[in-house]
């Protein structure tokens, strides 16, 4: 079982919720991502989703298009992120999943991204667009080098799709919580109940719920159905806010502890 | 026999469907009503009908003597998709595309546009059929094509401007992709070129074969035989691919595609994905990309605004790895002569987009015999782009 699965597992069986946040690596710049990480990893995180920035994040909205941008303008490229993630490493178990798009995937090479990124530690790789349709060329060098390659599932996934999809997971699975773009909507937990329920049946692997959970209330109310909580935007939002001051890694591990007090009043 | 895309979208190594979970059940849904569609007389029917009474079609192939007689070497033919309803090729494919949307029983449409003339040819339709419209345009291309933008709030559409990376058609297409995204349950995109994820690039293709079906007919009768050398300008490649597509199991028929070299290939200022880009992924599709080492899209510049685009159509891709058809580049000041040439000699002021092709017939026709055809898609007018060719010759209007 991978380190993700494990991970996440363990804590399900503990009876409790993991919380995952996003951030995107590079973002003021390399060295300060390093140290968010860690600020991420002390305050209690459980699994860190780690974007490498992309040109066209045709997904996002604004908050991580910009966070994308300042990345890219201090210089950031994948080869750099997992040489960050390495160095991670040598501090921390903690499960990585790198996000993003799949071109500077393709471009650095698939066989040679996937035994990098293996050695530099990834345990998991999301690429928001690359369907399962698409995989075919990445998929096996991932799976030798032991990464997993998470799927996501939207609200307009159909059933059909949905029991094919989620029998397949590796690592999670990851329920996009509304039909639109990252942080720009507030999540409807009501709404999305029973999806992540019917998911957790058919799936083998931990169900996440991600975009628009953005505050500590939302947090839990995400908790009280999912196995796994994802914020992304909110402490994207702060990294922008308090980038350039002293205070950013005590904004971020306070935020931290207020998701994960939330999320652990939860059943 | 000559056969794509594959069942999944597949032009060969190109194409796919590389787009967020959330899109991929529409996008699914539409290649089923699509393939419906494509064996449906009834929609095939209304599809002509509509080219017929209200684009204008069968738009003229149109013998021009004077330039012919100025180059000294092969006949010169001008398809002309100029003299269409709206001033250029793109309302071939938005009438598609509408008439599917309303079969999908979609109520609102959205489209990007870089030059404006598939936002005007989406807003139309739109106004025909009395859909709601949102364009999604670049900052950039809304300041050089203001007359566009315009037309398209007449016709009733909204429009919004894209201010983020390079703000021209690259980001609208992010953009409108974005709000499709958001939007998908309601909503249908109008994609305007022969790119995006499956089944775009064949739809549109499809719809926009009937400048190629069309100018081999004419041919046929005025010539009585096949061109020697058909030939249009690319940004994502549709009216290219409208005119190749007919000619593509014809061997005896060179294809040529023209690529915008800005201020030429060997700057960082050209949209030339063909000619100096390499193989990557975005907006849906595999393809040739202005990108760098570390796949980042790399800004494009063209003086036209409809071929200012860092990418090219996944057909397109694959025709050039075949060899079946041939890219070249033209920069911003070889068009901007031709855009002058034409218009002078033969009457016709082109669209920058098409002035382009123009430019590269300049240089082809004189080489070859005189009793040489050269076929050129005439993709657009140029009343669009007057501003931008008076600003070029520094004349203030």
């Amino acid at each position: 079982m991978s380190n993700i699965t494990s991970t996440l597992n363990t804590i399900k069986q503990r009876g409790e919720k993991a919380l995952i946040t996003f951030v995107t690596a590079g973002d003021p710049d390399l060295a300060t991502s390093e140290k968010i990480v860690h600020a991420l990893v002390e305050a209690g995180v459980d699994l860190i989703e780690l974007g490498f920035p992309f040109s066209d994040p045709m997904a996002d909205g604004p908050t991580i298009q910009l966070a994308s941008e300042r990345a890219l303008a201090a210089g950031t490229t994948l080869r750099k992120v997992l040489a960050m993630i390495a160095r991670v490493r040598q501090h921390s178990n903690v499960p990585i999943v790198l996000m993003g798009y799949y071109n500077p995937v393709f471009c650095y090479g698939v066989e040679s991204f996937a035994r990098d990124a293996a050695e530099a530690g990834v345990d998991g790789l999301l690429l928001v667009d690359l369907p399962p349709e698409e995989a075919e060329e990445l998929h096996p060098a991932l799976r030798q080098h032991g990464i997993d390659l998470i799927t996501l599932l939207a609200p307009t996934t159909g059933a059909d799709r949905s029991a094919r999809l989620a029998s397949a997971g590796e690592g999670f699975l990851y329920y996009v919580s509304m039909t639109g773009v990252t942080g720009t909507q507030q999540v409807d937990a009501a709404a999305i109940t029973s999806s992540v329920h019917s998911l957790q049946q058919l799936s083998s692997v931990p169900v996440a719920v991600g975009f628009g959970v953005s505050s500590p209330d939302d947090a839990r109310q995400v908790a009280e159905i999912a196995d796994a909580v994802v914020v992304g935007s909110a402490l994207v939002k702060l990294i922008a806010e308090f980038g350039a001051t002293p205070h950013l890694l005590d904004e971020v591990k306070s935020f931290v502890r207020k998701l994960k007090m939330a999320i652990q009043s939860c059943p | 026999m000559y056969q794509q895309p594959d069942s999944r979208g597949h032009f060969g190594q190109f194409g796919g469907r590389y787009v967020a979970e959330t899109l991929m059940p529409a996008l699914l849904e539409l290649q089923e009503e699509y393939s419906k569609c494509q064996s449906d007389p009834s929609f095939h029917a209304e599809f002509d009908a509509y080219l017929k009474n209200y684009v204008g079609r069968p738009s003229p192939l149109y013998f021009a003597e004077r330039l012919t007689a100025h180059l000294g070497g092969a006949k010169v033919y001008l398809k002309r998709e100029d003299l269409n309803h709206t001033g250029a090729h793109k309302v071939n494919n938005t009438v598609g595309q509408i008439l599917l949307a309303r079969r999908m029983g979609k109520k609102k449409v959205i489209a990007e546009t870089g030059a404006g003339q598939h936002g005007v040819a989406t807003a139309t339709v739109a106004a025909l059929f009395g859909m709601e419209c949102d364009v999604f345009m670049g900052t950039e291309d809304i300041r050089r094509q203001s007359l566009n933008v315009f037309r398209m709030k007449l016709l009733g559409a909204r429009v919004h401007e894209v201010t983020c990376g390079t703000a021209t058609l690259k980001d609208a297409m992010n953009e409108a992709m974005r709000y499709w995204v958001t939007n998908v349950r309601d909503t249908f995109y109008v994609i305007g070129t022969v790119a995006g994820p499956h089944p775009y690039p064949q739809m549109v293709r499809d719809f926009q074969s009937v400048i190629g079906r069309e100018a081999r007919a004419q041919m046929l009768e005025a010539e009585g035989r096949l061109p020697d050398v058909a030939l249009a300008c690319i940004g994502g490649g549709s009216n290219a691919m409208g005119l190749f597509y007919p000619f593509v199991e014809d061997s005896s028929v060179r294809l040529i595609g023209v690529e915008a070299a800005g201020l030429g290939v060997d700057t960082d200022k050209h949209a030339a994905s063909i000619t100096a880009g390499k193989v990557g992924v975005l907006h849906g599709n595999k393809t040739y990309l202005l990108q760098d080492d570390d796949g980042q899209i790399q800004h494009a510049h063209s003086i036209s605004a409809g071929l200012d685009y860092p990418g090219v159509g996944p057909e397109h891709a694959l025709l050039h790895d075949l060899g079946r058809a041939e890219y070249v580049s033209i920069t911003d000041d070889e068009a901007l002569a031709a855009f002058r040439l034409l218009t002078e000699m033969e009457g016709i002021i082109p669209a920058l987009e098409s002035a382009h092709a123009i430019a590269h017939v300049l240089k082809l026709a004189p080489e070859l015999a005189t009793d040489a055809i050269v076929l050129v898609c005439l993709s657009g007018r140029g009343d669009k782009d007057i501003h931008t060719v008076a600003e070029a010759m520094s004349v203030e209007l």
